[in-house]
């Protein structure tokens, strides 16, 4: 099945009961804290404009109250938007009826929640056929499908074990399994892994990335973690208090944020890690010294590379073992090292 | 009064309406009343007549069955229901000893006009709590009928039942399904409205229809409460059971009456300890009834 992108359009998000009379004050530019205490409105999201590729991970991130979850409520809509539109394969998903929508949801996309949201009565498998059954989908076969996830994600054993009888972390694999199980094009993930510890924070990470190497959906991860956005995101955008910051790759925000607020975020990031090696190279002069590197190697596993073969340069090739430039340990380390500050990089 | 002679007498004597006009109205609604349930009066009956063929029904498979089946059957529902063996066997010890003091038949009688009136509150009940979780207007239109059921002496209401239907079972049967229902709506209100905002969410994200959310969530997380809202009903039966037989219900009620009229101390608390032992047996089975159903939710993971 080929993934198809979902682009958000001019979205507008204002709670309260008469949200769309201040669509245009905010837009003319009336900010978050004057809306609230000028009309007791809360302005949720404004002008949000988000391209997220078919199958691709397109990382939402934000600190809370930033909107991230109101955001990603509104691509299936379980919030309905104040203006603008959210498109999947050319339809306004904010403009289809009842039956529509619930046939969008049903066939289209699956959700993973923070909480996991799992039914405590149904047992791993009975959550996990969920939304088959919705679908009115025989019983013999949504058990069929549901198992091969289940022992995807790892729970095989635990069929019939009930929610409250699991950790979290293997509770969040049941979300995933149950959402994988649907077998549906949209994978919206609202701050799936925050609520679990860090090392099965990483381990369900993993099983993501893993996933979509084959699976190639259009994956929507809410966070507010960097590190987890540099690490799972294709494409990362960060909002702060219902507007896009920033979007972009992983590097691209790491090495030139958009403003102080970024900033902040990045300077504790292992820039090591998100760096690829045919960013800081310089152009090849000469032969092609020392161990070769292929391009899309991040600094860290670059300077690992180079320091166990002894040598203090190294040249990158492409995806053809063409060499395409040269770099030496300086000039990766001084990379790794976190710059000052942002206005300090403007001044120089 | 001192006072009131420096004052007008209107703020002195509470002007109230003159006892001709409230003569007048009272008669006319007496008599609107009582020309209703003339003109109506045989279509009521027939619409109740079922309610009055299921509890004869009852009565006499209870009470004309071998009491050895009848206490076997009792037994076996009680440990089905609660998988407890102090249970059933406080079941079967408080039956036997109400046998012995002569107060089976009664019993039976009484156990089978509660048996009716909580499935008639449960099947009222649930539907009704249903519409008021979904919707704040209905709540806000049901809610102060149920204060009034519930705060109304239910010797006033006696008085228009007993008015249309006469004296009998199934006036007595209406009378305490009035007065037991009201838990039942509240605590199924209570249940759908307090089941959890993300799992809900997560039911709609999947794209379930209204009716799914019910079944499939809403109802099996309200569960318990729901189950609290059964074991009140019974509770307020067995409770009611008793002011009913003022009009024609029999069983234990009506012992209970007579030994008040007649100053039959011994009497009275036996059949009063009788009806304690069925409400305990109903307590204590549905509890564990209840409990067992909600297996899932033991934390075995820590």
């Amino acid at each position: 099945m080929a993934s198809h992108a979902i682009e958000v359009k001019n979205l507008y998000k204002i709670f309260g009961p008469r949200g769309e009379d201040f669509v245009d004050v905010v837009k003319k530019g009336m900010g978050k804290a004057e809306l609230n205490e000028k009309h007791g409105h809360v302005l949720g999201l404004q002008d949000i404009n988000i391209l997220m590729p078919g199958g691709c991970i397109t990382v939402v991130m934000g600190l809370s109250g930033s909107g991230k979850s109101t955001l990603i409520r509104h691509i299936n809509r379980l919030i309905d938007p104040t203006a603008g539109e959210v498109l999947y394969d050319g339809t306004d998903v904010c403009k289809m009826n009842e039956n529509d929508l619930r046939q969008f949801r049903r066939n289209k996309t699956a959700m993973v929640f923070q909480k996991f949201a799992l039914l405590p009565h149904r047992t791993v498998l009975e959550n996990t056929i969920y939304g088959l059954e919705i679908q009115g989908i025989e019983r013999r076969e949504s058990e069929k499908r549901a198992r091969g996830w289940i022992e995807r994600v790892g729970l095989k054993g635990f069929e019939n074990h009930y929610p409250n009888q699991l950790s979290g972390g293997m509770q969040q694999r049941v979300g995933l399994a149950r959402a994988l199980t649907n077998d549906a094009d949209i994978l919206l993930m609202d701050e799936a892994y925050s609520a679990l510890d860090p090392l099965i924070r990483m381990d369900m990470q993993t099983v993501l990335l893993d996933l979509q190497k084959e699976l190639k959906k259009t994956v929507v991860f809410i966070t507010h973690d960097l590190d987890e956005a540099l690490r799972l995101g294709d494409k990362i955008a960060i909002l702060r208090d219902g507007r896009v910051v920033q979007q972009g790759t992983g590097q691209q925000i790491v090495l030139s944020p958009a403003d102080d607020y970024i900033t902040a975020f990045v300077k504790e990031v292992n820039r090591g890690r998100v760096v690829h090696v045919e960013t800081i190279m310089r152009p090849l002069s000469g032969n092609p010294e020392g161990v070769s590197l292929p391009a899309g190697t991040v600094l860290e596993a670059a300077a690992r590379t180079m320091t166990g073969a002894h040598v203090a340069t190294a040249h990158v090739v492409d995806e053809n073992g063409r060499p395409i430039g040269a770099i030496d340990l300086q000039t990766i380390i001084a990379a790794m090292v976190t710059p000052t500050s942002h206005a300090d990089r403007q001044a120089a | 009064m001192a006072i009131c002679s420096f004052l007008p007498e209107l703020l002195c004597k509470f002007p109230a309406i003159d006892d001709g006009t409230i003569r007048m109205a009272r008669k006319s609604v007496d008599d609107g009343f009582k020309g209703f349930v003339r003109s109506y009066g045989d279509a009521i009956d027939a619409v109740v007549q079922p309610l009055q063929w299921f509890l004869n029904y009852l009565e006499r498979a209870f009470v004309s069955s071998p009491w050895v089946l009848v206490l076997i059957i009792m037994i076996a529902v009680v440990y089905l229901g609660s998988r407890h063996v102090k249970i059933t066997i406080g079941t079967a010890l408080s039956m036997l000893a109400i046998g012995l003091v002569g107060l089976w038949n009664d019993t039976m009688i009484t156990l089978a006009m509660v048996t009716v009136c909580t499935l008639i509150s449960v099947v009222i009940g649930i539907p009704i709590g249903i519409l008021m979780a979904r919707s704040d207007r209905v709540q806000a239109f049901v809610n102060p009928i149920l204060d009034v059921m519930q705060t109304m002496p239910s010797f006033v209401y006696l008085i228009p039942v007993v008015m249309i239907f006469g004296i009998g079972k199934v006036p007595g049967l209406i009378a305490v399904v009035i007065y037991a229902v009201p838990p039942m709506i509240r605590l199924t209100d209570l249940g759908i409205r307090l089941v959890d905002k993300e799992v809900l969410e997560a039911a709609d994200a999947f794209g379930s229809s209204a009716w799914q959310k019910l079944k499939n969530v809403q109802m099996p997380l309200a569960l318990p409460t729901i189950m609290a809202g059964i074991n009140q009903t019974i509770m307020m039966s067995l409770a009611m059971v008793v002011v009913a037989s003022m009009i024609g219900v029999g069983g234990l009620g009506k012992n209970v009456l007579q030994a008040i009229a007649n100053q039959f101390f011994t009497v009275g608390f036996l059949n009063g300890f009788a009806l304690v032992g069925i409400a305990i047996i109903f307590d204590r089975t549905s509890q564990a009834f209840g409990r067992r159903l909600q297996k899932h939710s033991e934390v075995i993971h820590g």
